[in-house]
């Protein structure tokens, strides 16, 4: 079978079939991600701009279609959901910097 | 031509009355009507893009004094406990105000569909807020986001200024206040192509937000799922959304929703006094069961509860994860 594309969007609605191959891990992985993101401590709509923020870091391009749609829903708009992206930005973008200390460390240890 | 494209798209869909009867509830019967409402016209100050009614400015078609009379001749045949007056903007049927103190004569709740902008679009609206007070008549008013961003592309530019303008009006005389007994419910539906979150959610986010930016309060937010009818459904055609809007209508068919369609306990009346099911099949000039009385002046309260209700695709709207009523989610 021929395809275009690794990625196909029609494959996010068949995410549930993944229990078909093992069952029980399956089904054990849906119930925690549904009990998840239940209103909790936090909001459903927090919930859902974090799962936004983290599809940006991840780059899995199903997870920021569906935490779009998701956020829209729970009520977040393009102003939030910008800002979360910005906070994953801000973390992997530090995440980069922050070894910076650890380049600056190596190279005193290696410099006269 | 639009309705075509929509039927030839959804053509894989399940039919929503296959749907009602694995559940049991075809034909849907009522239970009983609790709310008469009436369309006094689909006259409005705004041209939402969403609009079911496909209202506006330019629209001429206004109910009469004399089918307003006919409305209540049937009214007072009935223990009917709840008038939603609906439009358009209802506040600008010349003979509006006249008809809510009729109503009120009656001694049933008077629910005014309020877009809010009316209040403050000219000075002859202004005094709306203490007119309503006076009839307790409960206010439900769309905001459908606490952000100008989201409520002006669904409404229109500078609705959502406005409609705060409008909001503390009504918070001023009363509206919202507890204790006053002036209720003020908002109504937020999905500016855009997926459905409402959790009501209670929306709420205490529009709640908050509403109080600290604004300084507005209000009672209740209904969320309200959009359906695919008139200007929204033309709106998902155009950006192609209209089938996987569809297919989350039908995924989320939720049977307890399906319970309470509020199409079950209400008689919707037409600004020329046909009668429907609901609003949306008003817009889609579906009237009531052929064996029903079909006009207000033939009301029959008896007959028209054993009607069979007039369904179709566009009803997986109010059937969907929550349900959606006009007043709001119905589970």
């Amino acid at each position: 079978m021929e395809k275009s594309t690794y990625y196909n969007p029609a494959d996010l609605a068949k995410f549930g079939n993944i229990t078909e191959w093992q069952a029980e891990m399956g089904s054990k992985f849906f119930s925690y991600y549904g009990e998840v993101f239940k209103e909790g401590a936090l909001s459903e709509r927090e919930k859902a701009l974090i799962a936004l923020a983290v599809a940006h870091a991840v780059q899995c391009p199903y997870c920021i279609d569906a935490y779009t749609t998701d956020s829209l829903q729970k009520g977040a708009d393009e102003a939030q959901m910008m800002e979360a992206v910005h906070v994953a930005a801000a973390i992997k973008g530090g995440a980069v910097l922050v070894h910076g200390v650890q380049m600056m460390n190596k190279a005193k240890e290696l410099s006269m | 031509m639009v309705l075509s494209q929509a039927d030839a798209e959804g053509a894989h869909l399940v039919p929503f009355a296959r749907k009602l009867s694995e559940t049991g509830l075809l034909p849907l019967r009522p239970t009983g009507m609790t709310v008469m409402q009436i369309n006094v016209g689909k006259m409005c100050n705004q041209t939402c893009r969403h609009c079911h009614v496909d209202a506006g400015p330019d629209r001429t078609e206004i109910m009469t004094r004399e089918t307003m009379q006919l409305c209540l001749d049937a009214l007072a045949q009935t223990d009917i406990p709840v008038v939603d007056l609906t439009g358009g903007a209802p506040e600008m049927n010349p003979n509006f105000r006249w008809l809510v103190e009729q109503i009120s004569a009656l001694g049933r709740q008077i629910i005014v569909r309020c877009n809010l902008t009316i209040i403050v679009a000219n000075p002859k609206y202004h005094d709306l807020p203490e007119f309503f007070a006076r009839h307790g008549v409960r206010v439900v008013s769309s905001l459908p986001h606490f952000s100008a961003s989201r409520t002006d592309a669904q409404r229109g530019d500078g609705v959502f200024g406005r409609s705060i303008r409008a909001l503390r009006m009504l918070n001023e005389v009363g509206y919202g206040v507890g204790g006053s007994g002036l209720s003020l419910d908002l109504v937020y539906n999905p500016s855009g192509a997926f459905l409402p979150g959790s009501q209670a959610g929306l709420e205490r986010d529009f709640k908050q937000r509403l109080l600290r930016e604004h300084g507005v309060i209000f009672n209740n937010l209904l969320t309200i799922t959009n359906l695919p009818v008139s200007r929204f459904l033309e709106y998902l055609l155009e950006s192609g959304n209209y089938l996987g809007y569809m297919e989350k209508l039908v995924t989320a068919y939720n049977p307890a929703a399906a319970e309470n369609v509020m199409c079950r306990s209400t008689l919707s009346i037409g600004w020329d006094g046909q009668l429907y099911d609901c609003d949306f099949n008003q817009m889609l000039e579906l009237p009531v069961d052929a064996h029903a009385p079909q006009h207000i002046r033939d009301f029959n309260e008896a007959a028209l509860n054993g009607r069979a209700v007039i369904v179709n695709q566009h009803c997986y709207g109010c059937t969907a994860g929550a349900g959606s009523s006009c007043g709001g989610a119905t589970t």
